[in-house]
């Protein structure tokens, strides 16, 4: 019995040693998506192969390794999984989205310490950026939102799309730019509520602008905006390489679902450079010093307009983008997506993965996405399970049957992110995986206590 | 610093009466020139010859025949946003923090006095006709909201901001932030589940719907007339009731002295044997239950109430925190007053000014551009002390 105790005592220590670190994470790669593979519907499953990256990226192992496993697992892995059930597809796209809106948003409130609560506000400028050029918009502004006659074109090419992409980080910058202008003197928590205020003036702004001239169709929204070309040509090859695995031929709209998925990792990757390299440069020091004392930092001869103004549009810049491609992935775009809970989710996403660490915020952005789109839709559909049945709870003897169809947990995420915050600001301010920097700082408080 | 500034004496009782008269008056004149003169150079161009083609009323018309009721309406929004701006401002005050769950409170507030009110009202105590009944209850419904409301907020303070004291500021902000989205769907389930919806309407009872008319003043064609809404008046008398008792628990008694010093110096007050937390309680419990009695008047006012009453009036009221200069009780009531004038000048006005092309729907976007520019020009207030840079 000891022996056995023992060994399982040692199994931690030996899965981190030689070679043994890259058969772990092989096995979990692989029985991972076996087991998608087998039950598509088992969000259990799904959750266990998206453990896989936590593996990796906690082990010690080669980086070219690294690189290697996660590249399989995301863009080769997963797309196929994905098509399989494409209720995964979306799953993932939108924790890779998130994961960027967050990777931005940590820019700003991680690194400059500027708490920024109307982040969806650029988002949404990106969004309505694409969603104007992209679709028939510009020809519709003299009729009233709703009635656009037969046959209208588009204005701009659809492969402009890509264009916009870059376009849609500048101009988002330049908002940033301009909000931060004035505000950016004023202290902390008054640029909360500023930039507050200012996420509420985009929605209302988006939901009125129907006249005196169409630009935003109001609160119906823009519809359809252009998706970028796909040749079908390349949807057939696809599928002759691909369907045998998938089990069903692919349509193109699902390989737009792949395409769009693609293309935001390639964004999720970009930011993450950036953000690496921007952390450890001139501006990024400069970012720190002024989060943890401005006073300080203006003594020691630290430009704090023009440093807070360069985080303000840098954030501002990558959620322009993300909003473009959500734009063209939805066809779509309505002022309901850019509220003040869109800003508030990706702000939990930051506080619960870590403020200022990018693994953190990545593993933060898919906690959450999943928490909203699997366990607590799937908790409402469990809960409306039992309602249907004949099940007793024991003990108090309430049947199920009398729960009051109010209780959909789903419609609840207010509570739950609010108890997120709360709860993360207690008991663990720094998040789930805390900043390289803040974990020096508590080793060095607690040598500080010992000595 | 004299962040409560003020004598200690029964002028007291008198002073903040004489402020809220000059305010409200120098407010309404104000507005009211600016308005005048605008129809008049507007009135000879296209946006008069517009309103003239539309609604056959000359744009000078439009203006004064609506001034009367805009002011009245002004007001009374505008005590209203001020009775929530002191709950800011208080705690603002004494823990330089931004209690963002304050509307939440006011929305809890005016859940608890409505609630009471339905209740009443099932058991039939509401009807009978006597007037002193119902202001009876309605007094009891506005002091059930302010109890609700003031313990809530105390609880609040002891489970997510005490331990954050002393943390970095965005930290106890954050926590804020994570009870304000709690609350609202906190009261969205109970309500929910206990009354099958979670917007409520508040009973009509009493004379509060009708309206006195004092008298009618003809223009032109048209006819001026003057009245206000009984709810009206009881919402202004109200409020202007508990400002002047904040006013006089602040800097006339004992209490209020304490309070002032623990804005001042949290450390030195508690060597002076001020039981700082208890301050810092009681001021949350003061603040709460003036933002509770503000959600029952507000739910009085508009009827209608649902989890997420609190998110505009708050963030306006917090508007007029920082307009009058957040920390200053008399700033707070002045900043109410001249928002709630401002929105409700923009909300009649804008739609003629200008051609129908933006109108009512922008107005609570309209206490963002002040707040904006009063951080620009002003970030201290209209009557507070330099905050921009005090980390």
């Amino acid at each position: 019995m000891e022996k056995a105790i023992t060994f399982l005592k040692s199994v931690p220590a030996l899965l981190t040693r030689g070679y043994a670190p890259y058969f772990v994470i092989l096995a979990h790669i692989l029985v991972g998506s076996n087991w998608v593979y087998a039950s598509p519907r088992s969000t259990i499953a799904f959750i266990f192969l998206l453990t896989a990256l936590v593996g990796i990226y906690y082990f010690r192992v080669n980086p070219l390794f690294k690189a290697l496993a996660i590249s399989i697992l995301l863009l080769g892995v997963m797309p196929i999984l994905g098509l399989r059930n494409i209720f995964y597809l979306e799953v993932i796209f939108q924790i890779s989205v998130f994961a960027a809106l967050a990777l931005g948003l940590n820019i700003v409130v991680g690194f400059a310490g500027l708490l920024n609560l109307g982040y969806a506000a650029f988002y949404a400028v990106g969004a309505y950026l694409w969603g104007f050029f992209g679709s028939q918009q510009i020809y519709l502004l003299n009729e009233t939102p709703g009635t656009a006659p037969v046959g209208t074109p588009f204005f701009l090419p659809q492969d402009y799309f890509y264009l916009f992409l870059i376009l849609g980080a500048i101009v988002a910058a330049v908002v940033g730019l301009l909000l931060g202008l004035p505000v950016l003197r004023v202290r902390g928590d008054y640029l909360a509520i500023v930039t507050l205020g200012f996420g509420e003036v985009i929605r209302v702004l988006a939901n009125n602008l129907d006249k005196p001239l169409n630009f935003t169709n109001g609160p119906q929204g823009i519809t359809p905006i252009q998706r970028p070309t796909l040749a079908p040509e390349f949807v057939d090859g696809f599928n002759n390489l691909f369907s045998g695995i998938i089990g069903s031929p692919v349509s193109s709209g699902q390989l737009y679902n792949v395409l769009f998925y693609m293309l935001s990792l390639v964004i999720v990757g970009i930011i993450i450079v950036v953000a690496r390299n921007l952390e450890d440069s001139k501006m990024g020091r400069a970012w720190t010093a002024i989060r943890e004392d401005e006073t300080a930092a203006i003594a020691m001869g630290i430009p704090l307009v023009k440093m807070k103004l360069a985080a303000f549009a840098v954030g501002a810049s990558f959620a322009g983008t993300m909003g473009v491609l959500v734009a063209a992935s939805r066809t779509f775009v309505s002022p309901e997506s850019f509220s003040f809970m869109q800003s508030i989710g990706v702000l939990v996403m930051v506080i619960l993965g870590g403020i200022g660490s990018i693994p953190g915020v990545i593993v933060g952005a898919a906690v959450v996405t999943i928490l909203n789109l699997q366990v607590l839709q799937g908790l409402s559909l469990y809960l409306s399970q039992l309602r249907q049945s004949d099940a007793v709870i024991p003990l108090i003897d309430f049947a199920w049957r009398d729960l009051s169809t109010q209780l959909d947990p789903a419609k609840y995420q207010r509570l739950l992110f609010g108890m997120i915050l709360v709860i993360m600001m207690i008991f663990r301010p720094a998040g789930l995986i805390p900043a390289e920097r803040r974990r020096r700082d508590d080793a060095d408080q607690e040598e500080a206590k010992t000595e | 610093m004299n962040r409560f500034a003020g004598t200690v004496n029964l002028r007291e009782l008198l002073r903040p009466v004489g402020q809220m008269l000059v305010f409200s008056l120098a407010s309404s004149v104000v507005l009211s020139l600016i308005v005048i003169v605008l129809a008049l150079i507007m009135d000879q161009t296209v946006v008069g010859e517009t309103l003239l083609a539309r609604s056959k009323v000359s744009l000078l018309t439009y203006t004064l025949v609506n001034l009367p009721q805009v002011i009245l309406d002004g007001l009374t929004i505008g005590f209203v946003y001020a009775a929530i701006a002191l709950g800011y401002t208080m705690v603002y005050g004494v823990l330089e923090f931004i209690n963002f769950a304050h509307s939440e409170i006011f929305a809890v507030g005016a859940f608890v006095g409505v609630e009471l009110l339905i209740v009443l009202q099932i058991y039939g105590m509401l009807e009978g006709g006597s007037l002193i009944g119902a202001y009876t209850w309605l007094i009891i419904a506005i002091l059930a909201g302010m109890i609700g409301a003031g313990l809530l907020a105390i609880s609040v303070e002891r489970v997510a901001y005490r331990p954050l004291r002393g943390a970095p500021r965005l930290v106890p902000l954050i926590s804020a932030i994570g009870v304000s989205f709690f609350l609202q769907d906190a009261i969205r389930l109970i309500e929910s589940l206990t009354t099958g919806q979670f917007h409520r309407i508040i009973p009509t009872f009493g004379n509060f719907d009708e309206r006195l008319t004092f008298g009618q003043i003809p223009i032109g064609d048209s006819v001026i007339a003057l009245g206000i809404q009984v709810k009206s008046i009881i919402v202004i008398i109200a409020a202007v009731l508990m400002l002047v008792g904040l006013n006089y628990l602040v800097n006339a008694t004992k209490v209020g002295r304490a309070i002032r010093a623990v804005a001042q110096d949290r450390a030195t007050a508690s060597l002076m044997g001020i039981d700082v937390n208890r301050i810092i309680s009681l001021t949350f419990l003061v603040g709460g239950a003036l933002g509770g009695a503000a959600g029952v008047l507000y739910a009085l006012k508009f009827t209608r109430i649902d989890p997420f009453v609190g998110f505009f009036p708050g963030l306006k009221a917090f508007t007029a925190a920082v307009l009058g200069g957040i920390g200053n009780l008399t700033g707070a009531l002045l900043g109410g007053i001249i928002l709630g004038m401002l929105e409700t000048f923009s909300g009649t006005y804008m739609s003629a000014f200008t051609m129908g092309a933006a109108g009512a729907e922008y107005k609570d976007i309209f206490a963002f551009a002040i707040l904006i520019l009063v951080l620009i020009f002003r970030p201290h207030g209209l009557m507070g002390e330099n905050v921009a840079q005090k980390a």
